[in-house]
């Protein structure tokens, strides 16, 4: 259009400013800019300084700019690196089971449900997820608290325990909830992926003689791999980001990098110490999305487009 | 089921005949036999699924009507002294009937229900201000950044297309404490700048409180506005903007005519994802929050130190608030997609 506009007035101006791009760009920029890289740039050089000190720090070599990333490992009882890992871990193990819970749960949705069945079924799945996290979390305290429903029915009604148990507190309980607030994240864009594929395709599978296990392997799978990918990285980030479920729900053992990076912010102030864990949880994050798409031979930009 | 069951088993007779080898009725029998079990068993998994979603939330919404002084079973019959209590404060003679250890004010008295509690009354204001503030500003940012994107291709606009969803990819909590310090951060400079007294309203902003929480909740909210939003303007026959401008129009005047009532079922759809994800957040405005508590925080304060009848009352006006938010936004959309067809 500008190329147009320059042949028929020509002696105007040769540069028109592209007012439809540089309008909404303003707010964009401010949000960006504002809200999302300074401040992590600010992150980055509070990491890379020494508590109280606003100027970069040269004690020795290796320290001149890491010392905040090294500290934490070089800490005789490991505790950065053992919450680390475990949250690394746990999260990852979290979004396998949620995969595994998801899975049928989205086909049964996409492939077995039809009409309003589907619909109602999608809506009974959708509404506890309108609900905040935190009241979720804490409804699970009420069935698995030592006072609470699980030991209600298990002592007074059924009588099969004689003392009430603390279901709270360990990594099953920690697990189960976990699964809880993330699956629906899961099931969601496996069902819309699985919607694609059409009934015919499975069919003719079973037709060329694939059992179940081929079927699925080869034909249903297959289709689905781009939203299981999405689906995982948001599950994987939504645990290691999380915050909630680590404090309410896990263990004494059961610490959170987030709940490391609380109490260097809030608690007993070190900005830097806390600045470098929050980076190395972020770069970690970044680097597990980078694997698990390479892994499924998949990009950032259509996996988010696929949704 | 039953109806679903025909269809399928319909559609591999006919594709048996298509192509008539290799598959013997007993075959097809085996299979549709087996096929009959394999959904059975995938109805009892969503049933069981279905339980595991609900039963939190019932156990909790049934508790927050029992009356007891400690949130646990039996039940004891139903009180709404956990909502609002009429009686609250007065001081009355122990209920002989319910000796549950309560001195000095009686146990009617002593209920604090939802509506009785100025503290929580408050923190829900405040949760709403916020909310309200991020939606719209959510919804603007939302709206100028998809017709940018839909609209236009321009240099470098892939990188800053995936600068937008970074949001998307960064935990909650970190973008709350980098704004936290980016906030504190730039106070020094402003002071030096500008002068001590010149800038106070603007550092008092800066502070944790309830105006950086707002945008700490837009930072990231913005981008699932965004999205939502896009997903609509895709669609959009730009036909109909260029028809408004061949009759005189500017692009301005077309936008705000054609194209706004057309992304209207996006914007309420968007408006409504981003209030409940605000009012609800947790992880970033626990970093931003002052003095001046949100609900989600006060909540969690409240259930870290003890757990009351009253937490479960406030859960169940949160369930019912949220879920009645939601299917509202989802009949007027569906109301909407009926009445064009």
């Amino acid at each position: 259009m500008t190329a147009q506009d320059s042949i028929t007035t020509p002696r105007k101006r040769k540069f028109k400013v592209p007012w439809a791009i540089v309008l909404p760009a303003i707010p964009l920029f401010l949000w960006l800019s504002l809200l999302i890289v300074f401040p992590h740039i600010r992150l980055a050089i509070l990491s890379f300084l020494k508590r109280g000190q606003d100027i970069f720090f040269l004690d020795n070599f290796l320290n001149i700019f890491l010392g905040n990333y090294l500290a934490p490992f070089q800490d005789p009882d490991q505790l950065f690196s053992r919450v680390f890992f475990k949250t690394v871990l746990f999260s990852l193990v979290n979004t396998l089971l949620s995969l595994i819970v998801a899975y049928p749960i989205a086909f049964y949705l996409a492939k077995v449900l039809k009409g309003s069945r589907k619909f109602a079924l999608l809506l009974l799945l959708i509404l506890p997820y309108w609900v905040s996290e935190l009241v979720r979390v804490y409804a699970w305290m009420n069935i698995l608290r030592e006072t609470g429903f699980l030991n209600y029915l298990l002592v007074n009604v059924l009588g099969i325990f004689d003392q009430p148990v603390e279901f709270l507190y360990n990594n099953t309980s920690l697990f189960v909830v976990f699964v809880y607030s993330s699956v629906l994240l899961m099931i969601l864009p496996i069902y819309s992926s699985l919607e694609g594929l059409a009934d015919e395709q499975i069919q003719a599978a079973e037709d060329l003689g694939a059992g179940p296990f081929a079927t699925f392997r080869y034909v249903v799978f297959p289709i689905s791999l781009p939203s299981v990918t999405y689906g995982c990285i948001l599950v994987f980030m939504i645990s290691a980001g999380n915050y909630l479920i680590p404090n309410l729900i896990g263990g004494k053992n059961t610490l959170w990098v987030t709940e490391m990076i609380y109490n260097r912010f809030i608690i007993s102030t070190n900005w830097n110490l806390g600045s470098a864990y929050s980076l190395i949880l972020l770069i970690s994050t970044s680097i597990m999305i980078y694997l698990g798409l390479r892994l499924t031979g998949q990009s950032l930009r259509g996996v988010f487009s696929e949704q | 089921m039953n109806n679903n069951h025909s269809t399928s088993n319909s559609t591999s007779t006919r594709s048996s005949q298509r192509n008539n080898g290799g598959i013997t009725q007993a075959g097809i029998r085996r299979s549709r036999i087996g096929r009959r079990a394999l959904w059975l068993l995938f109805g009892l998994y969503v049933v069981v699924f279905i339980i595991y979603l609900y039963a939190p939330l019932i156990v909790t919404g049934v508790l927050a009507f029992n009356n007891r002084d400690i949130p646990s079973f039996p039940w004891k019959g139903l009180t709404l002294d956990w909502f609002y209590n009429p009686n609250y404060g007065k001081v009355e003679v122990e209920d002989e009937t319910e000796a549950a250890g309560q001195i000095g004010i009686g146990r009617a008295g002593g209920r604090v229900g939802v509506f009785n509690d100025q503290d929580l009354l408050g923190s829900i204001k405040n949760s709403f201000y916020v909310a309200i503030a991020v939606t719209a500003l959510s919804l603007v940012v939302g709206t100028t950044t998809a017709l940018l994107f839909e609209r236009n291709r321009f240099k470098g606009d892939t990188l800053l297309y995936f600068a937008m969803l970074a949001p998307l990819v960064i935990p909650g909590v970190i973008l709350g404490v980098s704004i936290l310090a980016f906030g504190n951060s730039i106070v020094g400079p402003l002071r030096a700048i500008f002068g001590r007294e010149t800038v106070k309203p603007i550092v008092s902003l800066l502070r944790p409180g309830l105006f950086i929480v707002v945008l700490g909740q837009f930072a990231w909210i913005a981008t699932m506005a965004t999205l939502i939003i896009s997903a609509r303007l895709r669609r959009f026959p730009m036909v109909q903007e260029d028809a408004a401008m061949d009759l005189g129009a500017s692009r301005f005047k077309a936008i705000t005519s054609i194209t706004i009532p057309f992304l209207r079922p996006a914007l309420i759809s968007a408006g409504v994802v981003s209030f409940l994800l605000s009012f609800e957040n947790f992880g970033t405005t626990l970093f931003l929050i002052g003095s001046d508590p949100t609900l989600p925080i006060l909540f969690f304060s409240r259930l870290r130190f003890e757990i009351t009848p009253q937490i479960n009352a406030v859960s169940v006006v949160l369930i019912l608030g949220t879920i009645l938010l939601g299917m509202a936004a989802l009949g007027l959309e569906q109301l909407r997609s009926s009445g064009r067809g």
